[in-house]
């Protein structure tokens, strides 16, 4: 590692709070482009069976 | 005329939902791996830049976002394209699908662009500057264009709509590229190029050779996953989606 421990990695010489929040908030971004279509998918799926099964019935 | 069958088989959702299904998985955990890998390799393991010091280590969630970005609305230009001349549904979906994650990976540029611009340049944002602005209108085309698909009752003249505006649009990308060249801008040149020696060390650029790859797979599998619910909603009434749906039920 370049740093010498992790509080240096955590401050990156006063950066930190800059590079760490670019970090978090593509994070979260990221991870929502992949759950937000992953729930409508599901949900879509959900109602598709149940128009089918009521259907059936 | 055998050699048109992938064009065709292009525009059927079953077939088209079938690959996305067995590729998704793989494209997705291929993109994450990199971009991961290049995050911490750039987090922690590569030296800081001589001048901008630590802060540089944004570049890569920067360049990646940006530069996948730009390719998006190229290829959402094409789909839209396609679906004035051909009107093919799969084209209309393919817009619908992109506009979204292209939407998101500006915003990422944009954000991480203007925290990294505060401790470099002093200031989150200039509005005098090409570049900035001209991916500021990038972000509100790929916002105008998923407006403009629900802004009508009818889808047909919806998609057609977005179709144009996404043809339209594209004038703003030779701008984006060449404003940091025409106009002064706080925004440095590319440092990686392909005709001439790059401008980046070689310790800085290795990550951001496997972080651009990878914004690249996320991007495949982000639109694969907004299809998904693009095929899923249009072909609801469809004998293939029900067996599908049953059979992934519990």
């Amino acid at each position: 590692m370049y740093f010498e421990s992790l509080a240096d990695l955590w401050s990156m010489a006063g950066h930190g709070v800059y590079v760490w929040s670019c970090y978090g908030i593509s994070f979260a971004v990221l991870s929502a482009m992949v759950m937000l279509p992953l729930r409508q998918y599901r949900k879509q799926l959900d109602q598709v069976r149940r128009q089918y099964q009521a259907s059936q019935d | 005329m055998a050699n048109w069958q992938w064009f065709h088989r292009l525009g059927s959702p079953k077939w088209l939902s079938g690959t996305i299904e067995r590729w998704l998985p793989w494209v997705l955990i291929s993109g994450v791996l990199l971009l991961s890998v290049s995050a911490v390799w750039g987090l922690a393991f590569t030296s800081p830049d001589y001048k901008q010091g630590n802060s540089f280590r944004i570049i890569y969630i920067h360049v990646p976002t940006a530069v996948v970005a730009l390719a998006a609305y190229y290829i959402m230009a094409i789909a839209g394209a396609v679906s004035i001349i051909w009107r093919m549904k799969v084209a209309d979906m393919a817009l619908r699908s992109i506009a979204p994650v292209g939407a998101a990976l500006t915003f990422l540029a944009l954000v991480t662009g203007a925290i990294w611009g505060k401790p470099t340049w002093g200031a989150y944002w200039v509005w005098q500057d090409a570049r900035l602005t001209s991916m500021l209108v990038l972000f509100f085309l790929y916002i105008g264009i998923m407006a403009l698909h629900d802004a009508y009752q009818n889808s047909a003249s919806g998609n057609r709509a977005a179709a144009i505006m996404a043809l339209v649009g594209t004038v703003n990308i030779p701008i984006i590229y060449k404003s940091v060249d025409w106009w002064s801008s706080l925004h440095q040149p590319a440092s990686i190029k392909f005709t001439e020696e790059s401008t980046i060390a070689a310790e800085m650029m290795q990550p951001l050779m496997l972080a651009i790859p990878g914004a690249y797979l996320f991007f495949i599998a982000a639109v694969m996953l907004q299809m998904r619910v693009q095929i899923a909603r249009s072909e609801k009434r469809s004998q293939w989606l029900n067996d599908l749906a049953n059979k992934t039920s519990k």
